[in-house]
């Protein structure tokens, strides 16, 4: 088993995301990542998992989650329901709390990855209720009066989308990374390891159109890595030659399969207006 | 060192505390960044920057604070093994570079100069064509055009250059003083958010279904409530036209930004500065007037109201009857703006003119004291204020 987190052989991590996760590892403090969208934030603690081959769970957020059902849930109502069925279950309480997600974690035999995916989409006050729960990975269960303590300090893998300012006391006891959108030469790398036996042409054409759509000012939604790998899986279904991309036919203002990555309307307007008046300039 | 770094970033305006600074200290006793000092940049900025708007800051103060690493990495380089950096040749060079280094007296010649020079170098250094450094000549360092090159602190990935990354600053841009886009606009707005439940109950209370069953006896008692809605509301006068039209582009963003946050937002227009009357359709502004006074009427004092206008234009504007360069004007905008702030006790202004020109403009600073110092500028930080000013 390995210690060091380097990457995976799906997963490509820039030295400062490599060092940012192994002290995180080594001094076993939550995490916390943000970036764009599509930069592989939410992968990354599946990835740390399967490198350092450890027991993975996630935990999803909506706006709706509340720090104590990560903990435990009391299921009030089907014990209401037992007990007016007259079920002999309702006697111990513990029949009725459900363990969540940081539960389970707290439980695995060996040292597990937990995700806290999106944490930025819940109520401003969950973080905060998380606090004690990160710092000593403990919890009380009111119902059944006992604690409950980790066997071994999860990894703690946290993201975020910045849709909301995280208190200062929560960020305290993170780690925290931006990962940055990747430049050129790393984008070849993640394409390499997806599409490993990728034509060099089509790769390169490839790329150069997708740097040249994020460069468009403007855009309300900049395409990403994700969006990125989703078209190039598409132009090699499709099985598109380089030649369509590179822009040289009049009649094709914006490359084939835009779809996977221009997400609305406008943008696909705003690009083709701005290609067409590029060419007007070049004549 | 780390103490005087430490406060060398507070002063800087990066909000770190003591416990981030122990973190980094216990990290560094695991021996996590010893290694070169790009991996103890990245790890210090891990444990004590804790949102990518701070990076830029930290750049900075990393630069001025470790002005002399570069002597470190020499001592670094110093230590290095030399069949280390040949390894590190097998990989950079082609076979016809490697010819070329032969044809200028060979690898060990190379490494013995590197050796000289780096013990001969003790400060940092750019150009020029001997020293280790960057965008030189010189054999040693990056981003030069000897084909001898020979790169020194890095470790991996020779696509990239050898520029100390604090030196890029590629995080400039995300620092909070400069202008939004809708999104960020939006997620500010959002702290405005108040919750209230009200409209019909259609979703089952638990915790009163299980108060009430108990209290029967028993027997379920089923209650409902209503959903959870943002019940915050807004009056938002906007300036438009003549000195505006420079930030119609942000003035729009913030508007799309702010119709699509609150349910409750009422908007309307005014020219400069607010009069009798204003207006909620632009194009129809001289047929289709609303008295200011009937607005007071129609919206409670529990509205919030927000003015958004850069208040630059003649005093006289603001102090006197007939000023209005529009129209006759019977009451001066200053009565109209008092009035409108004796109704609504939260308000606030938005100005996107930049901070630094406000002084230099009457009217603004005569504004700004008839809002009693409230108007902020349009930027993140500006709306952060502006919304601790609101709730």
């Amino acid at each position: 088993m390995t210690t060091e987190f380097r990457g995976t052989e799906r997963y490509i991590a820039t030295p400062e995301l490599m060092a940012a996760v192994n002290a995180a590892v080594v001094l076993s403090r939550p995490l916390l990542i943000k970036g764009e969208p599509g930069t592989g934030k939410t992968l990354l603690a599946n990835e740390i998992a399967r490198a350092l081959e450890k027991p993975f769970f996630e935990w999803h957020i909506k706006s709706t989650t509340k720090a104590l059902q990560g903990l435990y849930e009391y299921d009030a109502v089907s014990r209401l329901r037992d007990s007016q069925l007259g079920d002999l279950r309702v006697k111990d309480i513990r029949n009725y709390i459900l363990k969540g997600n940081l539960w389970e974690a707290f439980d695995c035999d060996t040292q597990p990855v937990l995700l806290i995916d999106e944490i930025d989409k819940a109520d401003i006050e969950f973080p905060n209720d998380l606090l004690r729960e990160l710092d000593r990975m403990e919890f009380y269960v009111y119902e059944t009066r006992e604690t409950v303590r980790a066997k071994h300090r999860p990894i703690i893998v946290i993201t975020s989308n910045n849709e909301k300012e995280l208190p200062d006391a929560f960020l305290r006891r993170c780690f925290f990374h931006y990962i940055r959108f990747p430049d050129a030469a790393t984008m070849t790398q993640i394409v390499d390891v997806h599409f490993p036996d990728l034509k060099r042409e089509l790769l390169h054409e490839a790329l150069t159109t997708f740097f040249k759509i994020r460069e468009t000012p403007g855009l309300k939604k900049k395409p990403t890595t994700s969006e990125l790998l989703d078209w190039i899986k598409l132009l090699v279904t499709e099985d598109i030659p380089p030649e369509v991309l590179r822009s040289d036919d009049p009649k094709k203002l914006i490359p084939p399969l835009y779809g996977a990555l221009l997400k609305n309307e406008q943008d696909v307007h705003l690009f083709e207006q701005l290609v067409f008046l590029n060419r007007r300039n070049a004549r | 060192m780390l103490v005087k770094f430490f406060f060398l970033l507070r002063k800087n305006g990066v909000p770190v505390s003591i416990t981030e600074l122990l973190t980094l200290l216990e990290a560094l006793r695991a021996g996590l960044g010893d290694v070169s000092a790009e991996r103890f940049y990245y790890l210090a900025r891990t444990c004590l920057v804790k949102d990518e708007r701070f990076y830029d800051r930290y750049d900075r103060a990393f630069a001025a604070h470790f002005k002399g690493v570069e002597d470190l990495f020499a001592v670094l380089a110093r230590q290095l093994p030399d069949d280390w950096l040949a390894k590190l040749t097998v990989r950079d060079f082609t076979d016809a570079e490697k010819a070329e280094i032969e044809a200028l007296g060979g690898w060990d010649k190379l490494m013995e100069t590197l050796k000289k020079r780096l013990e001969e170098q003790k400060e940092r250094h750019q150009g020029g064509s001997k020293w280790i450094g960057t965008a030189g000549t010189s054999p040693f360092g990056a981003h030069g055009f000897n084909p001898e090159g020979v790169r020194i602190g890095q470790e991996d990935g020779r696509n990239r250059s050898a520029v100390k990354v604090w030196d890029r600053r590629e995080f400039a841009n995300l620092d909070d003083k400069v202008e939004l886009g809708t999104r960020n606009i939006k997620i500010a707005l959002r702290r405005l958010r108040k919750f209230a439940r009200q409209g019909a109950p259609d979703e089952l209370a638990l915790a009163d279904t299980i108060d009430a069953t108990a209290r029967s006896g028993g027997w379920l008692d089923i209650k409902m409530q209503a959903e959870r809605r943002n019940v915050i509301k807004i009056l938002l006068l906007l300036d438009i036209g003549g000195s505006m039209d420079d930030h119609v582009k942000t003035c729009e963003e913030l508007f799309s930004a702010a119709r699509s946050e609150f349910k409750h937002l009422e908007h309307y227009y005014f020219h400069n500065f607010v009069y009798e009357a204003l207006w909620k359709d632009n194009r129809r502004r001289f047929s289709e007037h609303i008295g200011t006074a009937e607005v007071i009427r129609t919206y409670g004092p529990d509205y919030k109201l927000i003015f958004v206008g850069d208040a630059t234009m003649s005093p006289y504007e603001i102090t006197h009857a007939g000023g209005s360069v529009e129209h006759w004007n019977p009451e001066p905008g200053s009565v109209w703006l008092q009035r409108l702030i004796n109704q609504y006790p939260k308000f606030a202004w938005i100005n996107p003119q930049p901070q630094s020109r406000w002084r230099q403009t009457a009217s603004i600073d005569m504004t700004r004291e008839m809002l009693e110092g409230r108007m902020y500028p349009l930027t993140l930080a500006g709306l952060d204020q502006l919304i601790d000013e609101l709730t």
